[in-house]
């Protein structure tokens, strides 16, 4: 009877002294894992270091009319470019591409008839200019309709073949001094589309709780597409070094009325960092965990 | 061997004592066979600790150094490919990482930690080589 008491107390003395000590461990070994900032460095897709100078022509744009998206694109590269690359950036008056390849077209569709013996056609440069050794003969010598207007990706292909015009480039790249030249399309078109949305709904039971449930609604939601294609040209050549093309939606309630040009903007911030790594290295930020 | 023989002239006297050397004897002989993996892993965590000390401070280079070095000594050691490939990571040596990531997983499968830094990775490297028309 006397002697269970001293027993307890030791085992219990004994279990403190463990915790004690594995307490102490713990806090002797310290955490196993560490939250680190770090930043990856990303290297250009193309290789640029020969040239010095970056010419953001035009674009051959539509879509929507709210918004002029061949002066808002070549107006945010430039000034992307400006801060964030190491190229000078060729303040040059922005380029209706739509209209130089109409131009193009017309030319080479007038100089067609009179020579149909396989020859071909003077390539278009400014209208009336020889084509260059190398120039892609197809997108010449194939005049194709051109819609004025662009509403769709359709719409858009017909002008591609300005950017196969090696002749052209070659001289716009003799103006600006042999640059890196950018160029493309874009489409930024209205969107919308009715569908079942999820939606957590306040309800009160039977019993008089109140609860969220989850149902499922149908809602229309209007926003846009912005849909550009980058291409790079070789000033010195006229030849395209590279191309890549991009896709970003944005969605709204309908009810909200957002700006055209501000979702414009919204969906350019997705795309400029990958635009901006295919000339510059950038750096992109994050945390990882060290273990021990 | 004189560890074997104190076993077999205790054994025939008292069997709670056999027990007791028996285990021992297995004790002694697992910590005799396995001094060099224990001491190859003790060696590799000081460099480890040291690499992550470093790279608190922003020395990755030095990391790396260490890093390497503890995966060296003790090619077992998921928990230093993991830091050598964040390492790698941060000093733009994306094949590397990959690798060092991947080593790390194949040693540790299930480690989640080593798992979120490599998908953390490859979102970044993915989105690198994205888009691309030729």
């Amino acid at each position: 009877m006397t002697g269970a008491a001293p027993v307890k107390t030791s085992s219990r003395l004994a279990l403190a002294a463990f915790a004690a000590l594995a307490a102490t461990l713990a806090l002797a070994c310290g955490p196993e894992f560490f939250e680190i900032p770090i930043e990856t460095p990303i290297q250009p897709k193309l290789d640029v270091s020969a040239f010095q100078r970056v010419l953001v022509a035009g674009f051959v744009a539509g879509g929507s009319d709210d918004i002029d998206a061949n002066q808002e694109t070549v107006r945010l590269l430039r000034s992307q470019l400006r801060t964030k690359s190491q190229l000078k950036v060729i303040d040059a008056d922005i380029m209706s591409l739509m209209a130089i390849a109409q131009d193009q077209r017309k030319a080479a569709a007038g100089e067609d008839a009179p020579a149909p013996t396989g020859t071909p056609p003077a390539s278009a440069v400014h209208g009336n200019n020889p084509p260059a050794a190398g120039a892609d003969p197809r997108a010449q010598a194939q005049p194709m309709g051109l819609p004025p207007q662009i509403r769709d990706e359709k719409d858009l292909e017909p002008y591609e073949r300005l950017f196969a015009n090696v002749a052209y480039w070659k001289k716009i790249g003799e103006e600006y001094q042999n640059p890196l030249i950018v160029t493309g399309t874009v489409l930024f078109i209205p969107h919308s589309i009715t569908g079942p949305v999820v939606r957590d709904q306040d309800v009160m039971d039977q019993l008089g709780r109140h609860r969220t449930v989850s149902t499922r609604v149908y809602v229309e939601r209007k926003g846009f597409i912005l849909a550009p294609k980058f291409v790079f040209i070789d000033g010195r050549t006229g030849a395209t070094m590279y191309s890549e093309r991009h896709r970003e939606e944005i969605l709204y309630n309908a009810q909200q009325n957002t700006p055209a040009l501000s979702s414009y903007f919204e969906l350019m911030d997705r795309i400029v960092p990958d635009f901006l790594s295919t000339l510059s290295s950038q750096k992109i930020k994050g945390t990882r965990v060290l273990l021990k | 061997m004189a560890h074997a023989l104190l076993f077999f002239w205790y054994s025939d006297r008292d069997p709670f004592m056999t027990v007791r050397l028996a285990t021992l004897f297995v004790l002694v002989a697992s910590v005799a066979a396995s001094p060099a993996a224990a001491d190859a892993r003790s060696d590799a965590k000081a460099l480890v600790d040291f690499g992550i000390s470093v790279a608190q401070k922003g020395l990755w280079r030095e990391a790396i150094y260490r890093w390497e070095k503890a995966i060296e000594t003790d090619p077992t050691y998921a928990a230093a490919y993991n830091d050598l490939a964040i390492a790698y990571e941060h000093e733009g040596q994306l094949v590397k990482a990959r690798k060092a990531y991947e080593k790390a997983l194949e040693l540790e499968p299930n480690n989640s930690q080593i798992q979120q830094n490599f998908d953390l990775f490859k979102e970044i490297n993915d989105r690198s080589s994205t888009g691309k028309d030729k």
